[in-house]
């Protein structure tokens, strides 16, 4: 019994952190932040280099073989940073559910390319209803002959202009359950399907609509048994709460740290404006909140590894918790830099939005409230 | 991370929750929340013979060294012991302030006589123990304290008074800081002593909670003798000392087992309630609280985890103290406001009233971890340490 993280975790994070700080300082981060594609093939190709990217991927396929844990640690790194590379959509999202509902070509044929950064995957899941039960997942592929055929869009898939590959999640079956959803492997640059950006507040990660329109999808395209998919999504779902509770650990952290960092030296009434007790108590309840939940995000990443029966609660829990907790100290960091906080000049209004983006993406605090609370037995 | 249990940890639950399912007391009709009084001499006795037990049991402060009468236990077997509490809602031992704040002073700073004669009695409850350290003038500033010992020959002679001292109505011993050195600075003039209660000159009176109990005491100190071999640490040296009992104290405060117990009987009571004609776990906003304090009540717990492994592991523990005092008591607090919620008109009732329910144990938990949210150092004192030391902001106004 020991809960921290092993020496070797602890070297993953100082390394993380060190590479980030050379690679993705904040003037980096605004460059591709201001920039219309809003990523850097440079800087993808130096998080490639760390052998990130292939962090989930076995060994027998080119990766690290390493688990839940070691990515949460990295994804904390990203989201203090806010490095705009598709580690989460490619490295975890993506490489989790190759992993889980794969064929063994499917593997080999992507994996290896995934976990060298050669290629990059995104999930394509929400529609317009947003449900995150199988009910939402209404992307209809007919049957035409041995093909089938996509036609629907669907929202919020993360890094799909840097994605060559997309795993798409469709219905193939009658009726709105779990039975007959369905996971396709559907390249980017295939016929009939079109990317289209959707602008948000948070210009470090971008969301795109994509559309698909009469995509002919071939059997050895059908990841895993067709109709059966949902469970997978249903564990991704925890994988990604996970994840993205990661990141906004990382991110709430380096809020709060610009924040009493500013704190000690901008000076009003004639001494640093840290030296008062309303601005120290800020910090404080931020300490309060940060410090606690970085527990929380480790069980719920040890759990998807070690504890699959409470895989699912202790990821709502690290979702909804983590959200609250990145939106309030995003929030005061804000706060505590004053008016200079509020400029798009200073740095800070980028992890304000992330905070936001995260906190409403892939299930609301609320909703994962309710699911904990299911998943208790109330 | 690794969250498993090796087999003779395993072992060492099934033997816990054995024992436990056995000797577990009976949940007394007159356990009314809150603190213990002196109006209860037989509540106290109780108290004291299930501490025995469990000491018997060697289930009492089993982090300490064997050398001390602990079992020398390391995380694992605490954090068992500690759930197993937890499950079986089995009562605190009455004599924590000795056993998590004394004691642990002791073991690293005091003489091997004061070891030998004090410990003991800690953890059997045959001597029960009291914290004199706030006085009428000296609440958040503690450091101003101005209860005088004066050295006379092989004695201290103690005048002054004391205020919010918790169990001196019934306690034997008091730990208490006086002032040694009225000239120095003031962290600098400052004594620790172990003074016994029945010494002469001493009066206790009970203060009133807003609770209705007489839960702490004013204590007055007139020509008080101590004698000098009854000193911990140096000589106006103890400010450091006290400092090293105030980080137990917060830990002892933030107790994650309490909150845990707290939260399981909150849940209990959602379970067989309901309001407006809906049973309370099918009401989605109630829903959403009890499932918020639950992650908040489950991350304090996987936190005070991780502060046992870093101890264990040589990894500092920071402001961690002043961390958990912080959110576990306002935690506490908020547990105990959402059962009033559910218990709707129900929920002032005292404990002689028809209708109670939980014997009445909800408001006056209520109101009690209010106190603790003040008590140990405020909220506000918390949030001073954790910026000043912990984040290193500046001091000042």
């Amino acid at each position: 019994m020991d809960f921290g993280l092993t020496a070797d975790q602890q070297m993953l994070a100082e390394t993380a952190r060190q590479v980030l700080s050379v690679e993705a300082p904040p003037r980096t981060v605004r460059r591709i932040a201001d920039d219309p594609q809003g990523f850097s093939p440079e800087l993808n190709r130096k998080i490639a280099e760390q052998g990130w990217f292939g962090l989930l991927v076995p060994e027998s396929h080119g990766g690290l073989g390493l688990g839940m844990l070691d990515a949460a640690v990295i994804l904390a790194e990203l989201g203090r940073s806010l490095a705009p590379v598709p580690f989460l959509s490619s490295g975890v999202l993506a490489t989790s559910l190759l992993l889980a509902a794969g064929s063994t070509p499917q593997k080999k044929a992507w994996l290896p390319r995934l976990a060298s950064g050669e290629a990059f995957a995104t999930v394509a899941w929400l529609e317009e209803s947003e449900r995150l039960d199988a009910t939402g997942i209404a992307l209809r592929a007919r049957r035409a002959r041995d093909r089938l055929r996509l036609s629907g869009a669907k929202r919020f898939v993360v890094d799909a202009q840097q994605a060559d590959l997309l795993l798409v999640a469709v219905r193939t079956g009658s009726g709105t359950g779990p039975a007959g959803v369905t996971l396709v492997l559907v390249p980017r640059d295939t016929p009939g399907v079109s990317v289209v950006p959707l602008p948000s507040i948070d210009r470090t990660r971008r969301f795109f609509e994509v559309s698909f329109d009469d995509v002919a999808i071939a059997p050895s395209q059908v990841l895993g048994a067709e109709g059966k998919a949902w469970r997978h999504l249903e564990a991704l779902l925890d994988v990604a709460s996970v994840a993205i509770a990661a990141e906004s650990q990382g991110g709430a952290e380096r809020a709060l740290e610009m924040a009493v960092e500013y704190s000690k030296v901008r000076e009003q009434f004639g001494r640093p404006v840290g030296s008062f007790q309303a601005v120290k108590h800020m910090a404080a309840e931020c300490v309060a909140l940060v410090e606690p939940s970085r527990s929380l995000v480790w069980y719920a990443a040890w759990a998807q590894q070690e504890i699959p029966k409470d895989a699912a609660r202790a990821a709502s829990m690290a979702k909804a918790r983590l959200s609250d907790v990145y939106s309030r100290v995003a929030n005061v960091a804000v706060q505590m830099h004053g008016g200079i906080g509020f400029t798009w000049e200073h740095d800070m209004h980028f992890w304000f939005k992330r905070a936001k983006q995260s906190e409403t993406w892939f299930g609301e605090p609320a909703w994962h409230r309710e699911r904990v609370a299911r998943a208790s037995g109330w | 991370m690794d969250l498993s249990f090796s087999k003779e940890d395993e072992e060492y639950r099934r033997e816990v929750r054995a024992w436990l399912r056995k000797n577990l007391p009976k949940r007394a009709d007159d356990d009314e929340g809150g603190e213990l009084t002196v109006a209860d001499p037989e509540r106290i006795a109780r108290a004291k013979a299930w501490q025995r037990k469990l000491f018997d049991a060697g289930y009492v402060a089993i982090g300490w060294p064997k050398e001390h009468g602990g079992q020398g236990a390391g995380i694992v077997r605490q954090a068992i012991l500690n759930e197993e509490m937890v499950l079986a809602r089995a009562p605190a031992p009455i004599g924590m302030m000795g056993v998590q704040m004394l004691g642990p002073t002791l073991i690293a700073l005091g003489t091997p006589e004061q070891k030998e004669r004090f410990l003991p009695p800690i953890l059997t409850a045959d001597e029960l123990w009291c914290q004199g350290y706030s006085e009428p003038g000296s609440g958040s500033d503690l450091a101003s304290l101005k209860t005088r010992a004066e050295v006379d020959g092989d004695f201290f002679v103690v005048n002054g008074q004391k205020v919010w001292t918790s169990t001196a109505q019934f306690a034997d011993w008091m730990f208490c800081l006086v002032r040694t050195d009225p000239q120095a600075p003031k962290h600098k003039g400052i004594s620790y002593l172990l003074i016994d209660m029945r010494s002469p000159g001493i009066t206790v009176r009970p203060l009133v909670q807003m609770t209705g109990q007489a839960g702490f005491n004013e204590v007055f100190f007139d020509n008080v003798r101590v004698p000098r071999k009854n000193l911990v640490g140096r000589l106006n040296e103890g400010w450091l000392v006290a400092n090293a009992t105030l980080s137990h104290e917060r830990n002892m405060l933030a107790s994650t087992t309490r909150t845990q117990q707290l939260m399981s009987d909150l849940l209990r009571l959602a379970k067989r309630r309901s309001r407006h004609g809906v049973s309370v776990l099918r009401d989605p906003v109630a829903r959403q609280r009890l499932a918020d304090l639950q992650i908040r009540v489950e991350s304090m717990k996987y936190h005070s985890l991780k502060q046992l492994s870093d101890g264990i592991h040589g990894r500092s523990a920071g402001i961690g103290a002043s961390v958990n005092k912080l959110v576990t008591t306002e935690l506490n607090h908020d547990i105990c406001a959402a059962a009033l919620e559910i218990l709707g008109s129900h929920a002032g009732l005292s404990r002689t009233s028809p209708h109670v329910e939980d014997r009445g144990v909800w408001p006056i938990d209520w109101m009690f971890t209010l106190g603790m949210i003040i008590g140990g150092g405020t909220s506000q004192i918390q949030k001073n340490i954790i910026a000043e030391r912990g984040l290193g902001m500046p001091r000042g106004a």
